[in-house]
């Protein structure tokens, strides 16, 4: 289906957070921490607040009031403590934005700097287990005995791979625009995955009732996770206007963007795998080594795939986690997934050739019946099935498996697979669905970040109703609509779009209205392992002479349950797939080990994919019925496209060059010296 | 970003007169604009030249006369240009993306500034931009920078495409300014940064560039190449521009320029000195690209510019050979 709003979208119509037109309204700029790690000893406003259009400063000199209890990142101007260069430590509001930049750039801080440590190691003396995991796996599980294992095992690998920080850059920086009114509510326009949620964090930022706070993103320029949870800019804006009694806009540049709206954390990740003769694993383990900030313990689930891909009488995985004077890291694209698939996926590839065995081949001997860690059954899986598919359509029967042997002039030309992954989860939602003149009104506070969402539910609650879709009216993107959970996690439509169905359910059978809240229907959903499954096969051409790596093709099968619209899937898919190449060529944001911070904050040298780069991206999904899921039978398709692209390209590259590039991204510098 | 004032030139010699301290030239402000974003720029007037009427691109005689103003994508087009200079139109379109070509002018191109990322950020230190104050890249973050060279002050790139390829032309620079007119040959437009990498050029405050001026093309094959891990609208990790003249199996002549290598384009004359005469053959042209490479001082995370450099030009010489 086309995208219902594809009119406004096109034609510039569509309003994003920053655009709302609103009269009397005032600026606000931040100031950020120069020093990574330290105290601010003063922050001299008077210049600033003798400048042009200024309307005031808000610092720490004069602490703005906030919940005591509110998040490390968002209790702005709380502490004289700096956890991280590029912290907001205050904020200047003018008439203009212009005035408001120049009034920030005029207000003086004075620091006391300590020593910062912004490195992660894997022998860092600071690390830890976490008491759990994002969202909330234990940190560390272990079943059977995997030195056992190893030793008996007839092949095994031990190797180690790292990703960098990661940036979601979406296109839309992200904006919030604060009004209140005379009562002491706030209306917040906020470029956010989730305006229930995003409600419920900016009242208890501010310690208001959730009543008193309303959300409004009608139209959101992508996030990937980076508008997932509320961002400083939301609640600075709420605090700008509190304190200068206006409106207050606030849109974050991209380099700002870097600083303060989160970031993959980079990891380091051993694996240690075991496998007998016959190719079945003897033994698996995977611990993943990564940051989080002073402020905030964000512990990304990095070695979570691995109780979930292979059957393998001994288990382990473990999360260690490092406190930095660097930014909290926060969710990117598939989260935990993506990093930690990159890193088995690769580890098998290897360990198919350790023990002689083909990549597709050794990834179906290990498909569990049930999911190794909790032994649950699985809702559907179907992993082998599209390993299958893609082998018959990427012609992988004809891949001979020595590497480097492949040549067309200076190209290297080499295959590789990997598989993908992704829970299929739902939360509880809200819904509601009406009857007016004649068509039909659903109501939900959805967030559709790009992904069309919007058109989605339309046609769920068209297929419900049988009517339709141009009969049905989809609102979305308010916190004054029914409660929903954020859009994430690949959540969102099977959330939604459940309570979406029960609404209009009732609504056809009294013929005029239909509330639904579907926390009662999912507490009862039994207990069954839940994920979607693919298989990626990327070929690659690798220049001998300048380590280029150019993607000639990408495959990606997947098998995510009833794919609720094909044309929205496919993009989904490719999009995914497009990140996943990203990552694996290209992505990678430089922290200043001097200075603390990012480096390379803009997107002329952050790289993320360019159309050159997508030669032959090809995208199936099998037919997988799975009643158990929600309504729709639907699983998520908003992440699994990116779990398990950066291994397959990874692995082709082997094939093509015979080297094993273990540090993302594999560019040409690392084939360079490597090779020569 | 600072309050300036904005003019638009009548004439070259009223963009001249308009010169002086705090005033600059804008020409497309693809980079200009952007770095009076970063703060990196702040100048208190622009006088705008890219309305010059120096957007022609005319014969005469031989040569060929490139106006200042020119748009990258109007002389990438030029049917002359692709003609007679394949190799710059190449290098033009290899650089930025189809929307920056639009608006950035051949002066802008040839004086676009350093992408080195403290150069860029205000709140850090960097020679470059406030001199004195250190060069964190060689410390940090240098992959990007500079092998051949660089000084202690500074590792700089210079990081334009199209330079590469005029160094290689033996293209002319006409510039006219507060000291009268004058013609600089490329790749003399750029320094090298020794102790005051403040100064990117030779011109002097007031400088305006007019032309650029082509003698006629070299005899023999051309052909530009730009690596980088994009496919497209990155800059250059190295770029090479090279000619090639083989008769009777001997090298007649050759030209060799570099970009992404130093913090001007590179004209690899040991490498071309080497070459001529002698025959067209890989272990000749890898014996040329070592000499010329033996002067590289990389740096720990920008040493894979080195082999990239001599096997580019190695391969693309062979390439060229008949
Ligand atoms: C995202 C991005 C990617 C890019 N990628 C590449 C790339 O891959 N390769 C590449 O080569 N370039 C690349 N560029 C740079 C681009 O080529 C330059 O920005 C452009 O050529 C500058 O031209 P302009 O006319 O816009 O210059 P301006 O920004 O207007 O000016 C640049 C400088 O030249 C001065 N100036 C302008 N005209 C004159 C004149 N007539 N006489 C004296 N001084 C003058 C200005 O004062 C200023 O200092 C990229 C730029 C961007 C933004
Ligand atoms: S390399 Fe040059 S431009 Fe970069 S920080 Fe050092 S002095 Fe500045």
């Amino acid at each position: 289906m086309n995208r219902v709003e594809a009119r406004v979208k096109v034609t510039g119509l569509a309003t994003y957070a920053a655009e709302y037109p609103v009269e009397g309204v005032t600026y606000a700029y931040p100031v950020q921490s120069r020093i990574a790690k330290g105290r601010v000893t003063r922050v001299d406003a008077s210049r600033a607040l003798t400048m042009p259009g200024v309307l005031g400063v808000l610092s720490v000199e004069d602490p703005p009031e906030l919940a005591e209890d509110a998040d490390g990142e968002l209790a702005l101007f709380q502490s004289r403590d700096v956890a991280y260069r590029g912290q907001l430590i205050a904020v200047a509001v003018a008439d203009t934005y212009e005035n408001a930049r120049a009034a920030a750039d005029a207000v003086r801080v004075s620091y006391e700097p300590a020593d910062h440590d912004v490195g992660l190691r894997a022998d860092h003396p600071g690390l830890y287990r976490p008491e759990v995991v994002n969202p909330d796996y234990p940190a560390d599980t272990e079943r059977g005995d995997v030195e056992a294992g190893l030793a008996e095992a007839a092949a095994t690998i031990d190797v180690t791979y790292t990703t960098p920080v990661e940036h979601n850059n979406p296109m839309e920086p992200h904006a919030a625009l604060a009004l209140w009114d005379g009562d002491g509510r706030l209306l917040v326009y906020d470029s956010t995955q989730g305006t229930s949620s995003d409600r419920e964090t900016i009242a208890k930022t501010l310690g208001l009732p959730a009543s008193h706070v309303r959300v409004v993103s009608r139209h959101v320029g992508g996030g990937f996770g980076c508008k997932g949870s509320t961002r400083p800019h939301a609640v600075l804006a709420a605090l700008a206007a509190r304190a200068v009694g206006r409106p207050v806009k606030v849109a974050l540049t991209r380099q700002q963007m870097f600083d303060v709206t989160g970031y993959r954390t980079p990891t380091i990740q051993r694996l240690r795998l075991g496998a007998d003769a016959d190719g079945r694993l003897t033994a698996l383990e995977h611990v993943a080594y990564e940051q989080s900030s002073t402020l905030v313990e964000f512990a990304e689930q990095t070695a979570t795939p691995a109780r979930v891909m292979y059957a393998t009488p001994a288990l382990r995985t473990a999360h260690r986690l490092v406190r930095l004077d660097v930014a909290t890291p926060s969710w990117m694209r598939a989260p935990g997934e993506c990093p930690g698939m990159y890193a088995l996926e690769s580890a098998m590839d290897e360990l198919a050739y350790a023990a002689g065995l083909d990549p597709v081949e050794l990834r179906v001997r290990n498909d569990p019946e049930t999911e190794p860690e909790s032994g649950l059954p699985f809702s559907s899986r179907n992993l082998v099935g599209c390993l299958r598919e893609g082998a018959r359509r990427f012609g992988w029967d004809r891949r001979d498996p020595e590497p480097g042997v492949r040549r067309e002039g200076e190209w290297l030309v080499g295959t590789g697979v990997a598989a993908s992954s992704y829970p299929a989860r739902r939360r509880p939602s809200k819904a509601a669905a009406t009857v007016r003149d004649g068509d039909f009104h659903v109501q939900v506070a959805a967030a559709d970040i790009g992904t069309g969402a919007r058109t989605a539910l339309t046609r769920i609650a068209a297929e419900t109703l049988g009517v339709a879709p141009d009969r049905v009216h989809v609102e979305l993107g308010d916190s004054d609509l029914p409660d929903a959970p954020v859009a994430g996690g690949s959540m969102g439509t099977a959330s939604w779009g459940s309570a979406v169905v029960r609404a209009c359910e009732e609504l056809m059978k009294n013929g005029s209205e239909g509330h639904a809240d579907t926390t009662g229907e999912i507490a009862t959903d039994s207990r069954l392992a839940r994920h979607a499954f693919g298989a990626q096969f990327a070929e690659v051409r690798v220049s001998e002479v300048t380590g280029e790596v150019r993607v000639s093709r990408l495959l990606g099968v997947f098998a995510a349950g009833h794919i609720v619209d094909a044309k929205l899937a496919r993009s989904q898919f490719i999009g995914g797939m497009t990140m996943g190449l990203g990552m694996a060529l290209m992505e990678e944001t430089h922290t200043d080990e001097e200075f603390g911070g990012f480096l390379r904050r803009d997107l002329a040298q952050y790289h993320v994919p360019a159309c050159a780069d997508v030669q032959h991206i090809e995208v199936v999904w099998l037919d997988e019925q799975d009643e158990r899921l929600n309504p729709m039978g639907s699983k998520g398709i908003g992440e699994i496209g990116i779990v398990g692209t950066a291994a397959a390209i990874g692995n082709a590259v082997h094939h093509a060059t015979g080297l094993r590039v273990r540090n993302l991204p594999i560019t040409p510098a690392k084939i360079l010296m490597a090779r020569f | 970003m600072k309050t300036f004032e904005y003019a638009r030139a009548a004439s070259p010699s009223d963009a001249v007169r308009r010169s002086g301290p705090g005033v600059m030239y804008l020409g497309g402000g693809t980079n200009l604009v952007d770095l009076m974003r970063l703060g990196v720029a702040q100048p208190d007037h622009l006088v705008d030249v890219s309305r010059l009427p120096l957007d022609a691109i005319e014969q005469a005689g031989d040569r060929l006369r490139i106006g200042a103003a020119v748009r990258n994508s109007d002389l990438a087009a030029d049917p002359l240009v692709r003609a007679r200079y394949p190799m710059l139109a190449r290098a033009v379109l290899s650089g930025a993306s189809g929307q920056v070509r639009n608006m950035a002018t051949v002066a802008g191109n040839l004086l676009q500034r350093t992408r080195c990322a403290y150069f860029q950020d205000v709140s850090r230190p960097c020679n470059k931009r406030r001199p004195g104050s250190g060069c964190p890249a060689i410390d940090g973050d240098h992959e990007n920078l500079a092998v051949l060279g660089r000084s202690d002050a500074c590792v700089a790139t210079h990081p334009s495409d199209m330079a590469v390829a005029l160094a290689a032309l033996d293209a002319e620079v006409h510039v006219t300014g507060p000291g009268g007119d004058r013609i600089i040959p490329m790749p003399g437009l750029h320094r090298l940064p020794g102790d005051a990498p403040e100064r990117d050029t030779v011109l002097e405050p007031g400088d305006l560039i007019t032309a650029v001026e082509l003698p006629p093309p070299p005899p023999g094959a051309s052909a530009y190449r730009k690596v980088r891990e994009r496919a497209s609208f990155a800059f250059a990790l190295v770029s090479i521009a090279a000619v090639l003249d083989v008769r009777d199996g001997a090298v007649a002549g050759c030209r060799v320029a570099l970009g992404g290598v130093a913090h001007a384009p590179w004209r690899a004359g040991r490498a071309e000195q080497a070459i001529i005469g002698g025959p067209a053959t890989g272990e000749a042209f890898l014996a040329a690209a070592e000499a010329e490479l033996d002067e590289a001082r990389p740096l720990p995370r920008n040493a894979f510019k080195v082999p990239l450099a001599r096997n580019l030009i190695v391969r693309t010489l062979e390439e060229l050979t008949p």
